[in-house]
């Protein structure tokens, strides 16, 4: 452990990030808004801070393994604290710090899940703010930093590692790590490109239709507006939706080969891919077949049906019509859908498509070795093996997850007088970084206790940086070592 | 003809000793003396010593003035070097080498003039692998054969009683069958070979040959003896490169088991195998094998690296009630001990290899030879080349044909079109001639038969 390196790259990457915070400005210049003294001021503070900690530490050490932990871990503390900022200080939003800290984190963790209501009158420069600390989430801001900055090179696996989801991680798409990021970000950023021009085709302004690009594809679930995609009542809007979110769902390193070979039958050939969206077809259709069967529940029992089940279920968060009031079934499926997300390498969270995959592969294993005491089974994906080291990993992410979840359930109703429902969905809401949950949280968080929130944000961390980033730090092997 | 014969392993010690009783010329190039001291005391060879690829070891064992290289070191890379150093430095007209990993394999095209000069790859294990599924294909067949890109088939079966035509004379067939169109190479008979005529009654145990259209083949089967029903599970003895290739070869369309000794092997195994389970027991264990339900096997293949432990496990396999065993047998001597036995079917690793290189040395324009019964009989599928006056065969009907003695035709194949043998068919130019010889020695006066008068030129 070496605090000053550690410090200073936090510093940097401080650094990197006001620079985000003057993007609203330009915002505000254009629409003529008075929030500019307010971003001008985050900035302010936000670049001091980062420049302080990274000239004031000495070190020029390389870092390890263990330092990315706490790199990734320091970082989106801070980011979470030094974002919450802007929505602290702005005029128009009566926050405490609280709620700002809230609102930021669930933007960066590409949660989604809001305390501020009456979106719809709040100025443009705040709205787009939201949007971008999403988009950065989505990615990830460290795979962003590790992209752009040179001296993150040597290290940069240790952070990009930290930081990515899925239960393999060493592999990089080209031989430099800074390439792998910046590939990504390309991808990522032309998918937000072409999601935008999609949204703008379909109807939207342009102002809705970049800065609900940039929460579609970072499979965040923020609008800029209080009834989300629903305010647009548009068919086509929701199209255009469902097709990027489920695309942003899918590995990007699978949509880098794709793209790098053309050759789009590789979607079809990746096992993951393939259960990916089957699981959101199958979703799709219990949730559409629950609601023909009741009538009333909805308007139009199919389009909701269809719209409702691909956002919940890659852990997006869009909202067309209040599905936690439809028959009970619906909404526990989804929520229960949204634990499995999207596939590793995506910008979905929940478990992740292909560990569920590993994990029923697993079961299919046992039972085979019941039948066969002195077989041999191996679990491959496609022609490859996986080992027996990532399947244990896989399990242990997954009794930690499920640990998790109860605790948190369990302590959230111990510290306030929630009901089961509510704090069940909140949990799992904030878990899989999904937004909205059920019962008193169907449509906002602000009427939690501020004990609450702050557990919350924990749950959004712990779900965004896969558990294991954020919990070894709390091991006093790690600090001891 | 002088060959050189990179490789004194199994494969190539017995092509050795098999071609230098053809009276070609061989030499043998080995880097351990000490195989190479024993096989020149017990062959009619000339050996060198060395490394297979380098060109002063190859210029010393003679390929300057060679005709044939056949490279089969245990190293594909050897292998390969050596063919391209014989094709740059010493201009060999045919090189033949063994070709193991499948990565070479797939690539169209690699083994051209170009790029990597090899006339002829050889892979004994793909002959193999080869042999058992077409068995497998066949329940009840002892051997099949293909000729002609596999369009006509020469198959072995033992008669049972039961079947239609046990009992009966020969040329009852045909009426037993007017569409099917087949003809009896020959007959053994408690070992003897007996040139099946028009009369001649087929007893129950005799070991048939007969050739017929590939559609064709089970019908006959189905008059020679009960008909079987097809093959479902297939249990695989040994996990080694054959062991593998067979099974990835009918996990498609078998249920597949195999059984491998050592675990970490095992493990290999399940990493490249797909559909069949792979079990980490020894073929030997009785108790294992009852386990899984060895009874329920309709065929159980030994295919270790070791000739003992394939017999007992094929004996144990049958004993437990599998219905039939195929096993692969490396050393002769074992092959005379149990043919005949509880073991259905012996299966030796060099005769399928000798038999694919055969074709290349035949002196007659020869598209494929199989080696038949422990190499004293002969299956040839003959090219007929010239015309009336240049040849002896072409432009006669079948039935004026002297063949030598001992030799039948089975069939012809014009084109894409079979024709059985009948004595009033004629032979035409190009056409595939498929003859069964019960004696190899024969061998000469067949090539005779084939080859072009001087007048052709």
């Amino acid at each position: 452990m070496h605090l000053p390196v550690i410090l200073r790259v936090t510093g940097i990457l401080l650094t990197l990030f006001s620079l985000v915070l003057l993007v609203p400005v330009l915002v505000a210049l254009i629409y003529d808004e008075d929030t500019i003294q307010t971003f001008a001021l985050a900035f302010a503070i936000t670049l001091v801070s980062g420049l302080m900690l990274s000239l004031f530490q000495r070190g020029n050490r390389e870092l390890r393994s263990g330092d990315g932990f706490l790199i990734t871990a320091l970082f989106y503390i801070g980011l979470g604290l030094f974002g919450a900022i802007p929505i602290y200080l702005a005029e128009s939003i009566d926050a405490n710090f609280t709620d700002a800290a809230f609102e930021s984190l669930s933007g960066l963790t590409t949660t989604g899940a809001t305390v501020l209501t009456g979106l719809d009158q709040l100025p443009k420069s705040i709205l787009f703010y939201r949007q971008s600390l999403q988009w950065l989430g989505g990615m990830g801001i460290i795979v962003l930093a590790v992209a752009v900055l040179p001296m993150l090179g040597i290290g940069g696996m240790q952070l990009y590692r930290a930081e990515s989801p899925g239960p393999v991680k060493d592999s990089k798409l080209t031989p430099r790590i800074t390439e792998t990021a910046k590939a990504l970000w390309y991808l990522y950023l032309g998918l937000t490109v072409a999601c935008a021009m999609g949204y703008w085709v379909a109807g939207m302004d342009l102002f809705d239709a970049i800065c609900h690009s940039f929460s579609t594809v970072a499979i965040g679930g923020f609008s800029t507006h209080d009834a989300s995609i629903g305010f647009f009542a548009n068919p086509a809007i929701e199209g255009v939706a469902i097709v990027f979110m489920i695309f942003a769902g899918i590995n990007f390193g699978l949509h880098f080969i794709v793209w790098h070979r053309r050759d789009p039958r590789l979607y079809w050939n990746d096992r993951e891919v393939r259960l990916y969206l089957s699981m959101l077809a199958v979703v799709t259709l219990v949730v559409c077949w629950v609601l023909v069967s009741n009538p009333g529940s909805t308007q139009s029992p199919i389009r909701d049906g269809i719209f409702q089940a691909i956002s919940v279920a890659t852990t997006t968060g869009f909202t067309t019509s209040n599905f936690s009031l439809w028959p009970s079934v619906a909404p526990i499926l989804l929520i229960f859908a949204a634990f499995s997300g999207g596939c590793a390498g995506s910008t979905a969270g929940g478990i992740k498509i292909i560990r569920v995959l590993l994990i029923g592969l697993q079961g299919m294993r046992e039972i085979k070795r019941l039948i066969h005491p002195n077989g041999v089974f191996s679990i491959k994906l496609g022609a490859q093996r996986v080992p027996d080291r990532v399947i244990e990993a896989v399990w242990g992410f997954f009794s930690v997850y499920v640990l998790v979840f109860f605790t948190m359930v369990s302590l959230l109703m111990l510290i306030s007088p929630l009901d089961f429902t509510t704090a069940f969905s909140a949990v799992a809401a904030c878990l899989n970084n999904l937004g909205p949950g059920l019962g008193d949280v169907a449509v906002n968080y602000a009427s939690l206790p501020a004990a609450c929130k702050w557990l919350l944000i924990l749950a959004m961390m712990l779900g965004r940086l896969e558990i294991f980033t954020l919990l070894v730090l709390l091991t006093p092997a790690f600090w001891r070592r | 003809m002088k060959i050189l014969i990179l490789g004194a392993g199994q494969v190539g010690g017995t092509l050795a000793e098999n071609l230098a009783n053809e009276a070609f010329d061989i030499t043998l190039v080995d880097n351990n003396a000490t195989v190479l001291d024993e096989l020149r005391d017990k062959l009619d060879i000339q050996t060198v010593h060395g490394s297979g690829s380098h060109p002063d070891v190859l210029r010393r064992a003679g390929a300057d003035d060679a005709d044939m290289l056949i490279a089969v070191t245990s190293s594909d890379e050897v292998n390969m070097v050596a063919c391209q150093v014989c094709y740059s430095l010493f201009r060999t007209p045919t090189k033949i080498a063994r070709i193991r990993s499948s990565s070479y394999l797939d690539r169209e095209g690699f083994f051209s003039k170009e790029h990597m000069p090899i006339d002829v790859l050889i892979n004994p294990e793909e002959v193999v692998t080869t042999n058992i599924r077409q068995l497998l294909e066949h329940p009840g067949a002892l051997q099949v054969l293909d000729f002609a890109d596999g369009r006509v088939q020469l198959v072995a079966v033992k008669a049972y009683y039961g079947g239609p035509l046990v009992g009966q004379e020969l040329r009852f067939l045909r009426q037993h069958m007017p569409n099917v169109d087949t003809r009896v190479a020959a007959i053994y008979r408690r070992g003897r070979a007996m040139i099946p005529e028009g009369n001649t009654v087929i007893e129950a145990d005799d070991e048939v040959f007969f050739i017929a259209a590939r559609e064709h083949i089970n019908a006959v089967m189905g008059e020679l003896r009960r008909v079987e029903r097809p093959f479902k599970r297939i249990m695989i003895a040994g996990g080694g490169n054959i062991g593998v290739r067979l099974a990835q070869a009918i996990e498609p369309f078998f249920s597949v088991k195999v059984v491998e000794y050592s675990k970490a092997r095992c493990e290999e195994l399940a990493d490249t195998l797909h559909q069949s389970v792979v079990l980490n027991i020894d073929a030997t264990d009785r108790e294992r094998l009852l386990e899984e339900n060895i009874e329920q096997c309709d065929a159980f293949c030994a295919v270790t690296n070791d000739d003992e432990v394939n017999i007992m496990s094929s004996l144990l396999a049958k004993r437990l009630g599998v219905r039939q065993v195929i096993t692969l047998i490396g050393k002769p001597a074992y092959v005379d001990l149990v043919q005949g036995g509880d073991i259905d079917i012996a299966i030796s690793p060099q005769q399928a290899t000798t038999s694919s290189l055969l074709s290349y040395v035949r002196r007659a324009d020869v598209a494929a030879v199989h080696s038949l019964r422990r190499g004293a009989a002969e299956a040839i599928e003959a090219i007929a080349h010239g015309d009336a006056k240049t040849s002896k065969v072409v432009g006669r009907a079948i039935g004026d044909i002297e063949l030598p003695t001992g030799t039948t035709i089975g069939a012809l194949v014009r084109g894409e079109q079979v024709l059985i043998a009948h004595d009033d068919v004629v032979i035409e130019t190009d056409d595939h001639v498929i003859m069964f010889l019960v004696d190899k020695r024969q061998v000469t006066a067949v090539e005779r038969m084939f080859q072009v008068g001087l007048t052709f030129f």
